[in-house]
């Protein structure tokens, strides 16, 4: 066969060095994963093909001497053909494979939560200064009784009549999203670990088993049950607070997940419970779930193997029927329901399921919260929203629109260094963060970047304090599904009904 | 030991009563009337303690169980032995589908037929090696996604046709061992069909001599060949599904 002329597609970008500025110290050599940088006798020399613009080599190089460019070579301007689409044909037609990327999509869908403001006190009903007066964040997930019934002890003080259901208690309403070990390093999930203990909230530890190194951090954990059930035994099950069922991902709504063999090494091997160089395949559906019935037997298996002392949640993602399906899951008997809207995050997703599939969280939240509470039935479980979750405000905003918590995966990842570069599926993280490449996963300080987790939340906190001051109410409680709360602007009729807000001005 | 009379009660009181008589030290369980319970033995740990029961369980015998051993005297329903860790479910009559789904240790062995989806993502790991031996036949997807540990399938009941569809479909890893030829023609094209050799038969004799003397069967006439056997043809069946995508 003759070398194909689609093999040289333009760089995305231009790794461009400043020789006059360069001291040739090849730390770039060093920092860049994908082999961008070589020497050349006497100077840097950059293959711009190789180039992900993840931005580790310009920023240790310590002269300031490497600039990133987008490659400013055109292909002709065409609204309707974008680049991508006639890059990812060449590349389709050289390999006859899947196109698959990581991370969310990096299309421009319409954002909704950048077109709905909040409330503030003015005058009447007045604001208050978290500051000063307590302002309560605390938040338990978990199924909550529909009525409080009591009685009284000798000393005439009231207890409940009715054991509480097992619940999670978060300080604040963050967890780290369910990123397993093989999709991220070993230092990556430690650092959330270490972030999640001192905040006293919980991480997610996917669907790749619990690493030895993580067992301590058990009440900080809530652990996956997958379709490719990899790492789960009884002693695994009970090792966390909670346990979750993941049916689907917001990236890739209703397929399941490849772990190539080549990242299968021993101590992944290990964790995973699989033999090292196999691939490890999630299947689509689990095959003992082909129905909410079927779901119910599988909740309920896990909740006599925990002697239904921990919360079970279920994992899906936000699809068009996204309210009938969490009522069913509700009603099956889950304690959580964790919903993944459509631009979330994955380690690796085919392109054409993960910019096309699902809906975005902000709707799927207020129909669920909606229908939750049409049906009476909103205490049976907690929601737990995700999908792209950038500020404070967007938590907020989810709260109020009837979440519990939110789920932040993308937004821990960027704290460790990551540009979202969207490369997570080749394994050559120069972050460390996704790849299992030991010289690259040891430069990621779990310690370093566990304090940095820590101070992004509480900052997030802080300015969620903010926000609940300024709207008069002094407890994330009082903010729940409060879509009175929240306007919408520059959105039709149709998007305000659909999730419940009215039109800025009214 | 203790017996159980299992008559009318629902599987979160059946199970909550063997849990606590292991918790206070009880090996041995008989339980009687059993009539479609789900989850007997979920979860259970413990290499000497037995169950023994008289009646048809529900769905998902001895989920997340790692040790004990289940004896049933009659069929099964589904799912049994899902995600098993390690122990023996032996089945006096048939079982129903998705028998040993991710199931990493222990051994199933059927007397009878068993449904579809069995031995679905089983996998071995280490020392772990997980077994099924099926006397009978088995309905489509056998050994779907299959990882790793072995299947055996006997075809003791003079059926014409072992398996359904979809044989293998999907296999990276593992061994299925079958006693009588089949129409291979008709199967996934991500497996390989071989003769057993010797030393498939050093390792298939222990589990069949124990298996023939589970079920009051001659040892000799299980373990006499020819042996016929299943491999997939790789560990990575979709390494060149992907190609990098420019967004």
């Amino acid at each position: 066969m003759t070398k194909s002329s689609f093999t040289n597609i333009q760089s995305e970008y231009l790794a461009v060095i400043d020789h006059a500025k360069c001291v040739r110290c090849k730390r770039c050599i060093q920092n860049c994963g994908w082999g961008t940088y070589s020497f050349g006798g006497d100077k840097i020399i950059a293959d711009h093909s190789k180039c992900v613009a993840c931005g580790r080599c310009y920023t240790y190089c310590p002269e300031g001497a490497i600039s990133i460019l987008k490659n400013p070579t055109v292909m002709r301007e065409n609204g309707n053909w974008q680049d991508y689409h006639i890059k990812n044909i060449w590349r389709q037609s050289e390999t006859g494979g899947i196109a698959i990327s990581g991370m969310g999509t990096p299309l421009k869908y319409k954002k909704y939560f950048d077109h709905i403001l909040l409330d503030a006190c003015q005058v009447t009903n007045p604001p208050i200064d978290p500051l000063r007066e307590p302002m309560e964040l605390k938040t338990f997930l978990g199924k909550k009784p529909s009525k409080l019934e009591l009685d009284f002890n000798e000393d005439d003080q009231p207890v409940l009549k009715n054991p509480m259901p097992p619940q999670i208690e978060l300080a604040t309403p963050f967890i780290f999203a369910p990123m397993s070990y093989g999709s991220i390093s070993l230092n990556a999930q430690k650092a959330m670990a270490l972030a999640a203990r001192a905040l006293g909230i919980v991480m997610n530890i996917g669907e790749g088993g619990l690493h030895d190194e993580l067992v301590p951090f058990g009440k900080n954990i809530i652990v996956q049950v997958a379709s490719g059930r990899f790492g789960v035994n009884r002693d695994y099950l009970n090792s966390g607070v909670a346990v979750e069922i993941k049916i689907g991902q917001g990236a890739k709504p209703g397929i399941g997940g490849h772990l190539p063999g080549e990242k299968i090494g021993a101590d992944i091997s290990r964790t995973r419970m699989i033999p090292a160089g196999t691939d490890a395949i999630s299947p689509a559906p689990h095959h003992d779930i082909y129905s909410i019935e079927d779901l119910r037997q599988l909740i309920y298996a896990i909740k006599e193997a925990i002697n239904y002392e921990k919360p079970v949640s279920v994992k899906v993602a936000a699809v068009h029927n996204i309210a009938a399906i969490v009522s069913g899951i509700v009603r099956a008997g889950a304690d959580i329901v964790y919903i993944d809207g459509f631009t979330g995050g994955t380690g690796a997703a085919p392109i054409i399921i993960r910019d096309n599939v699902g809906i975005p969280i902000e709707i799927a939240l207020a129909q669920v919260d909606q229908r939750l509470r049409e049906e009476g039935i909103r205490n049976e479980a907690s929601l737990v929203a995700a999908g792209s979750i950038r500020s404070s405000a967007d938590a907020v905003k989810a709260i109020a629109l009837g979440a519990d918590a939110v789920a932040i995966g993308t937004a821990a990842l960027v704290v460790m260094g990551c540009h979202i570069c969207g490369k997570c599926h080749t394994g050559n993280c120069s972050w460390g963060i996704t790849t299992q490449r030991p010289e690259l996963t040891r430069r990621l300080d779990p310690e370093e970047y566990g304090e940095k987790l820590y101070n992004l939340i509480n900052a997030w906190s802080h300015e969620m304090k903010d926000i609940l001051g300024a709207m008069g109410v002094n407890s994330i409680e009082s903010l729940r599904g409060s879509k009175e709360r929240l306007r919408g602007i520059e959105l039709t009729d149709s998007e305000l009904k659909v999730l419940g807000i009215k039109h800025a001005g009214m | 030991m203790i017996t159980i009379d299992a008559k009318d009660m629902h599987y979160k009181e059946l199970n909550k009563i063997i849990r606590e008589n292991i918790a206070s030290g009880i090996k041995n369980f008989f339980l009687e009337n059993v009539n479609g319970q789900y989850y007997i033995g979920d979860g259970i740990k413990g290499d000497d303690i037995t169950i023994t029961v008289n009646g048809v369980p529900g769905n998902d015998l001895g989920v997340f169980m790692d040790g004990p051993s289940i004896i049933v005297n009659n069929n099964v329903q589904d799912n049994v032995g899902n995600t098993m860790n390690a122990g023996k479910i032996t089945i006096k009559g048939d079982a129903g589908d998705v028998v040993g789904y991710g199931m990493r240790g222990g051994r199933i062995y059927i007397r009878g037929n068993a449904g579809y989806r069995i031995g679905i993502h089983m996998k071995g790991y280490n020392t772990q090696i997980p077994v099924i031996i099926i006397g009978g036949k088995v309905g489509s997807f056998f050994g779907e996604y299959m990882a790793g540990g072995v299947m055996v399938l006997l075809g003791l009941n003079n059926s014409e046709e072992l398996a359904g569809e979809y044989f293998g479909v999907g296999m990276h890893g593992g061994t299925i061992y079958l006693k009588k030829k089949i129409d291979f023609s008709k199967y996934s094209k991500e497996v390989e069909f071989l003769e057993a050799n010797d030393e498939d038969m050093i390792f298939l004799k222990k589990y069949l001599i124990e298996y023939a003397n589970d079920f009051n069967l001659q040892a000799e006439d299980l373990i006499n060949g020819p042996f016929y056997k299943i491999v997939p043809s790789s560990a990575r069946p979709y390494a060149h599904l992907y190609t990098s995508s420019a967004l």
